[in-house]
C-alpha cells in the first residue's frame, strides 16, 4: 500500500456528521490525498452544497483522525471546482442511505433545470412503494428534499439529485 | 490547528486594473447574496408553515455559502490579508454594492416570494453564463452555486403561480408585492462601469441577453399565475453604486453589531 492509499483507508472511518452512516468516501467528498516529501499530508475535500455546515466538522474530524494515527502535519484544503455532484456517491453509499431511511438520489426523468419538468419518481425507503409525493424541495439539510409515501404514509427525506 | 478551511481558488495573472475591476465585481456579487441571505434568514422561526420556514432557511444557507466563497475569493484578489469576515463585517453601507431589490424588507410572504422570484431568475441566468467565464475563480463558484440556484428558482416560481392562481386574498397579496417591488427589478440588468468593462474583456456576459431570458421566464410564470407583467414602470437604481435605501443601514447594524462592539471576536 502506498502512503496515500493507507490514508484513504484510514479516512473511511470519517463520516458525515449529519448522515453518520456515510463515510466521506461514500459521499465523494474526499477528492485527493497527497503526502509530501517532508511528511506533510494534504487532504482535499469538496463541499456538497456551498453553505454545508458539515464541512468544518468533516475537516476537523480528518485532522483528528490523522493526528491520532501519528501524522504530525495535516492540512485540509477545500476545493470548489469541479463542483460536487450526486454522481460521486458510491453505489454502496446509495445502499447505505436507503437502509438508513433516506431515499437515495435517482436520475431525473427530464432536465432538472427545466422549471416545469416532470417530478422524479422517488421510491419510499421503508415500504419501497413508488407512490410517493414531494412535500417540499427543502428539508432537514441542504442536500435533502421532503417526501411522503402515499402507501405507508410515512414522511421521509430524499437525497436530492445534484448535477 | 487552523480550522478555517478556505477554498484556494488561485488568482490568475491580471493587470492591476483588471484585478481591481474583478475585486469590485466579486464584492458586488458577495454583497448581493449576503444581504438577500440575511433577509431570508429573518424568516427563520417565523415562516407561515414549517416546510416553507425550512425552505427559506435552506435558500438563505445556500446564499450565505455562496457569499463566503465570494468573499474569500475577493480577499485573495485584494491581497491585503483581509478575511471574509473583515469584508462582511467592517464595510459601511456606501461600500456595499448590492442592488436595491435584495435589501427590501420581507413584508408579507408574498413580498418575500416575489423578491426572491425576481432575483432568482437573474441569479440563475447569470450563474449559468458565469460558469464558463475565463476567470477560473468566478467560474468555480458559479458552477457550484448554479446547481443550487436552479432549486431556488423552481421554489419561487411555483409560489408565484400558487399565490397568483390561488384565492382572491393570495392573488391580491402577490399583486401588491408586484406593485411594490417591480420597480427594483430593472437595476439587476443595468450594467455599472465595472460590469461594462468586464464585459468588454469577455469576463462577463452582456446583460441584454440575460434580460431576454429573464423576460421570457417571468412572462411564462406570470401567465401561469394569471398575473399581468407590468409595463413602463420607472426603474429605481443606486444600490450597485453604493446609494442605498434606508433599509440597508438597519440590516448592517444588526449584521455587524458583534464585530463593531467586540472587534476581532471569533467563534
Amino acid at each position: 500500500m502506498t502512503p496515500e492509499e493507507k490514508i484513504w483507508k484510514l479516512l473511511e472511518e470519517v463520516t458525515d456528521p449529519e448522515i453518520p452512516v456515510l463515510s466521506i468516501l461514500d459521499l465523494g467528498v474526499l477528492r485527493k490525498v497527497q503526502v509530501q516529501e517532508d511528511g506533510k499530508v494534504v487532504v482535499t475535500i469538496t463541499p456538497t452544497y456551498s453553505g454545508c455546515p458539515a464541512m468544518n466538522t468533516i475537516a476537523t474530524d480528518i485532522k483528528i483522525k490523522l493526528l491520532s494515527e501519528g501524522y504530525k502535519d495535516v492540512k485540509v484544503d477545500l476545493q470548489l471546482s469541479p463542483a460536487w455532484t450526486t454522481d460521486w456517491l458510491t453505489p454502496e453509499g446509495k445502499q447505505k442511505l436507503e437502509d438508513y431511511g433516506i431515499a437515495p438520489p435517482v436520475e431525473p426523468n427530464g432536465d432538472i433545470h427545466a422549471l416545469f419538468g416532470r417530478d422524479t419518481v422517488v421510491r419510499c425507503p421503508l415500504c419501497k412503494s413508488e407512490n410517493t409525493k414531494l412535500i417540499s424541495q427543502f428539508s432537514s439539510t441542504s442536500c435533502k428534499a421532503h417526501y411522503q409515501c402515499l402507501d405507508c404514509l410515512e414522511p421521509f427525506d430524499y437525497f436530492k439529485c445534484l448535477k | 490547528m487552523d480550522l478555517q478551511n478556505k477554498p484556494t481558488q488561485g488568482v490568475q495573472e491580471y493587470s492591476p486594473e483588471l484585478r481591481a475591476l474583478l475585486l469590485d465585481y466579486t464584492l458586488q456579487l458577495a454583497d448581493t447574496s449576503l444581504i438577500l441571505g440575511h433577509r431570508l434568514s429573518e424568516w427563520c422561526g417565523h415562516g407561515p408553515i414549517l416546510e416553507q420556514d425550512l425552505a427559506m432557511a435552506n435558500i438563505a444557507l445556500d446564499l450565505i455559502g455562496e457569499t463566503r466563497s465570494l468573499f474569500q475569493y475577493a480577499a485573495e484578489l485584494e491581497g491585503k490579508g483581509h478575511t471574509e469576515d473583515d469584508l462582511a463585517y467592517l464595510r459601511d453601507a456606501v461600500e456595499y454594492k448590492n442592488p436595491l431589490l435584495v435589501e427590501q424588507p420581507n413584508g408579507d410572504f408574498a413580498d418575500t416570494v416575489l423578491r426572491q422570484f425576481l432575483f432568482d431568475g437573474f441569479h440563475f441566468q447569470l450563474l449559468q453564463q458565469l460558469q464558463n467565464t475565463s476567470d477560473k475563480g468566478l467560474a468555480g463558484i458559479a458552477a457550484k452555486s448554479f446547481k443550487e440556484a436552479s432549486y431556488h428558482l423552481k421554489w419561487s416560481s411555483e409560489w408565484v403561480i400558487r399565490l397568483g392562481d390561488g384565492t382572491p386574498e393570495s392573488k391580491s397579496r402577490i399583486q401588491k408585492a408586484i406593485d411594490n417591488l417591480w420597480m427594483y427589478s430593472g437595476e439587476l440588468f443595468m450594467m455599472t462601469d465595472t460590469e461594462k468593462q468586464l464585459a468588454q474583456q469577455g469576463i462577463l456576459p452582456d446583460y441584454a441577453g440575460l434580460k431576454e431570458q429573464w423576460d421570457a421566464h417571468v412572462a411564462k410564470v406570470f401567465a401561469e399565475a394569471t398575473l399581468e407583467v407590468p409595463q413602463n414602470v420607472f426603474m429605481q437604481k443606486g444600490g450597485k453604486t453604493g446609494r442605498h435605501s434606508e433599509h440597508l443601514g438597519y440590516i448592517l447594524t444588526e449584521l455587524q453589531y458583534l464585530q463593531r462592539s467586540y472587534p476581532g471576536l471569533e467563534w
